[in-house]
């Protein structure tokens, strides 16, 4: 079970008749600095609907716009139907029938339905386009997907799933060889999903090879035939979903044993516990957004670290962005200290003492052009408010006590931050939120991308916040990080928070992979 | 450890979603469905008011006035629907204008100069539309640009008002055509009315014209989906410019005459005109015949003016400005309640 199909000849896998209708070996795509695909093969057969699975930066995009000729390769070879290809652009790859629907509609949703289908290849006499012609092509073409609408009507009185749909008509209208769906259910809800997935069987039934990719395990369990998993640029093997249990493909996307990951675990550090009577903080009863995350209960006390463990997009992030009012929730109720409050946007956050550091400290939070000074004063001044600077001299001494606490180097206050290592612009960023004497951090994925040295230092300071009564959510991807950190673990899975465990001797690595790979354990 | 429980939570929030998928009725004709009210009833107080505003010939008469905005604001309208603007225009009137006259009185035979001015106007806009494309420049500043080019040219060429004499051009200028018994209209009225039909048939039933749509909707959904976006947003400058030329041509048979700063201030007129006949700025949406509607607008409030004899004529302005921030709002709510 679980072991890779033979990758050699062109023998199809059971259920699936001829030669694939795609065939790509040995691809190598390079970026400055990173090999983004190493040797990479993939296969694709008519008649098929085939997941692509990979952690984040695993080169599945990378992957998926060498195919729809985004970049062209440094090395390997595509073939379609039989003789090889080149993909130099969009246009050439839609040519020659590959057609891509992507995860945000790319359609114009002022133009009718039929329209959006047809534009570009509409039916033409003497130059004229033949609307009433056009109009009926495309309701064909609609029933045959099971969609009834009104193509005369503009995209616009669609919802999303619907555009989507259209998005897709025209894609095996345009070419119906290969389709590529990449990430087309991550702004649908489970009905619209199912529809989707109703028309991608249908679609497959007719012979048409489906790429497919989902950060939502479950679909991929529902809707796929076989899978493709990758790793850092490489190639892990290819195998039928029904062969392949969820764990163990988990375990082939993170790339470790999960008893491996056990050994690592220490234990030693994992005693720390909740000073007893610590009073509730915040308080959020079935909170949650349409499309984001289903609702929720959370409570969070002073001095607690509430770890979010999860898959990249199970929400972890939208969970975060509800607490701090960066999105508005659509449902349930939030108490901060006992009283209901709503979080109509980051400042009422900031007001009741949240404080927010971003996962994308590139574009959300840090601002390299500014000094580190100033970047750390940043929320700050913006919490009381603009007309009312903060003083020259209480600034300096603020930032100098910031900068030796966390050990920012160099010690430069006046340093632009772009110029610091990512291991010091995450340590602005935290020293921002800091200096606003928060009662509840949120830091979203904090170690992402910085050293180890680093990535121990912020450990230890969250650890010392918690011990000085700061309530911290701590958002990571690293579930060692959050097994040493935590008090009480929250484990999201396809946009739900499935279970809530408290972080004690019987709770380690593997016990959360299981949540994270098969839903909540009864 | 303890599971959450979410089944209260879920049922308070159970998806409607049947609401989703309702039919809203198309939105996108309202801006021009009020245009048009306004115009009829501008019409008819007029009619009510004044002895002879009934009369056909007031509005032949609005065509032959309004002939010169009317061709621009056409040309204007494929530009605003892509999603850009064109301000050059008033000032390749002036210089069409400019160098016609100019020509004419050198003795070059009118049908040489004739093709040779509309060329013009037509490659100055290739070239706008060429910089707004290959460079991204924002088509606000690179048909400022434009502007400041053609009206520097026509100023260069001469700042007086130069008569025309030249037989042909005369002849169009006094040529009447006969509608009905004491309707006349003027070449120019008949050549902006033909403008405005070819245009509505190009919007609407050409490939290009559907382009024009989609590039105003979403540019790079346009390019994703293979359309000629380049080719597309080219194409509605050099069909802008050559319009603002025709205008100029129009405008030169109309007064017999060429001066370098003949229509100062028209592009914005000309703009104003396609807000007013629902001519969404943001692109994606808008009709000639909307364009049509808000230049015949303007042209009745001058009208009225007229009728009414003791109104300052600055009162056009001030009644254009107010309808102008009515359409704007009446857009911005008419799009939001489609989002």
């Amino acid at each position: 079970m679980g072991e890779p199909l033979s990758l050699s000849g062109t023998s199809a896998p059971a259920g699936v008749g001829g030669g694939p209708v795609l065939e790509m070996t040995g691809i190598r795509k390079v970026f400055p600095g990173v090999v983004a695909l190493d040797g990479v093969d993939f296969r694709l057969f008519p008649g098929e609907i085939h997941a692509l699975m990979g952690e984040n930066g695993a080169g599945k995009s990378t992957l998926i716009k060498v195919l729809t000729g985004v970049y062209d390769i440094d090395g390997g070879e595509i073939t379609l139907g039989g003789s090889p290809v080149r993909f130099t652009g969009p246009l050439q790859s839609q040519k020659a029938g590959v057609s891509t629907v992507y995860q945000e509609v790319n359609l114009c949703t002022n133009l009718s339905v039929a329209e959006n289908i047809f534009i570009g290849r509409e039916p033409r006499k003497f130059g004229r386009i033949q609307w009433g012609l056009m109009r009926k092509r495309a309701a064909e073409l609609l029933t045959r997907l099971d969609l009834d609408l009104d193509v005369s009507a503009t995209l616009d009185t669609y919802s999303l799933a619907i555009q989507q749909m259209v998005a897709i008509a025209r894609a095996v209208d345009v070419s119906a060889r290969v389709l590529i769906l990449d990430e087309p259910t991550s702004s649908l809800d489970a009905s619209e999903a199912e529809q989707l997935f109703k028309i991608m069987r249908r679609l497959r039934d007719e012979g048409v090879a489906i790429l497919f990719v989902s950060h939502f395990l479950d679909q991929i369990y529902e809707v796929s035939d076989r899978l493709t998993v990758l790793r850092n640029g490489k190639l892990i093997g290819e195998y039928k979903t029904a062969e392949l249990p969820q764990v163990q493909l988990v375990e082939k996307m993170i790339g470790k044993e999960l008893a491996v990951l056990d050994d690592l675990e220490d234990k030693a550090q994992r005693t720390r516990t909740k000073s007893a009577g610590a009073q509730p903080i915040l308080s959020a009863t079935g909170l949650g957004r349409t499309g984001a995350i289903a609702p929720f209960d959370l409570t969070i006390h002073e001095g607690e670290v509430v770890g979010l463990a999860g898959l990249l997009g199970s929400g972890r992030t939208e969970l975060a962005r509800l607490l701090f009012g960066a999105d508005r929730a659509d449902s349930g109720e939030l108490k901060i200290d006992g009283k209901d409050v709503s979080l109509r946007s980051p400042q009422s956050a900031m007001k009741h003492g949240i404080a927010f550091s971003s996962e994308n400290r590139r574009t959300e939070g840090i601002i390299g052009e500014l000094t580190v000074r100033e970047n750390i004063i940043l929320a700050l001044q913006a919490a009381r408010g603009w007309t009312r600077p903060i003083p020259r001299r209480k600034q300096d001494e603020l930032v100098d006590k910031y900068i030796k606490a966390l050990q920012i180097r160099p010690a430069d206050p006046e340093r632009e931050v772009r110029n610091l290592s990512g291991g010091n612009q995450q340590k602005v960023l935290l020293a921002r939120w800091l200096i606003t004497e928060p009662r509840l951090l949120i830091i979203d994925e904090p170690t992402r991308g910085i050293d180890v040295g680093a990535k121990a230092e912020i450990q230890k300071l969250v650890a010392e916040l918690s011990d000085g009564g700061v309530a911290v959510l701590f958002v990571s991807a690293e579930l060692e990080e959050v097994l040493r950190l935590s008090h009480k673990i929250e484990v999201l899975r396809d946009r739900r928070l499935v279970e809530e465990l408290e972080n004690t001797e019987g709770v380690d690595a593997d016990r959360i992979m299981q949540t994270i790979a098969s839903g909540a354990v009864q | 450890m303890t599971t959450v429980d979410m089944t209260p939570a879920t049922n308070k929030t159970t998806p409607t979603n049947p609401r989703r998928r309702v039919y809203r009725p198309n939105t996108k004709y309202i801006p021009i469905l009020a245009t048009l009210t306004l115009l009829l009833v501008m019409y008819f107080t007029g009619v009510a008011n004044y002895d002879n505003f009934g009369q056909p010939s007031v509005v032949v008469n609005l065509f032959r006035d309004n002939a010169v905005l009317l061709v621009v604001a056409v040309g204007m309208t494929f530009v605003i629907i892509t999603g850009g603007i064109d301000l050059s225009v008033g000032a390749v009137i002036s210089m069409t204008t400019t160098l016609t006259a100019t020509l004419l009185h050198a003795g070059w035979p009118p049908l040489v100069v004739l093709p040779l001015v509309l060329l013009l106007g037509s490659l100055l806009g290739m070239g706008m539309g060429a910089v707004i494309h290959f460079f991204k420049v924002e088509p606000f500043i690179a048909t400022l640009a434009g502007l400041f080019l053609a009206r520097g040219i026509a100023l260069f060429i001469n700042q007086n008002s130069i008569p025309i004499r030249d037989k042909f051009w005369k002849t169009l200028s006094e040529y009447r055509i006969v509608l009905a018994d004491g309707v006349v209209t003027k070449v120019t009225s008949v050549t902006a009315v033909v403008v405005v039909l070819l245009a509505a048939l190009v919007l609407a039933w050409t490939r290009f014209g559907r382009n024009v749509y989609a590039v105003g909707g979403n540019a790079d959904s346009a390019l994703l989906m293979g359309l000629p976006v380049g080719r597309t947003k080219i194409a509605v400058y050099t069909l802008s410019g050559f319009c603002a030329a025709l205008g100029g041509v129009l405008f030169s048979i109309n007064s017999t005459s060429g001066w370098a700063l003949q229509g100062q201030g028209l592009e914005l007129d000309a703009i104003a005109a396609c807000v007013i006949g629902g001519v969404l700025l943001t692109g994606g949406s808008g009709y000639v015949f909307g364009s049509l509607l808000g230049v015949l607008v303007y042209g009745l409030i001058q009208t009225i003016i007229t009728f009414q004899g003791d109104l300052n004529a600055a009162w056009t302005r001030i009644i254009i400005g107010l309808l102008l921030f009515g359409f704007i709002v009446l857009q911005r709510v008419v799009t939001r309640k489609a989002r």
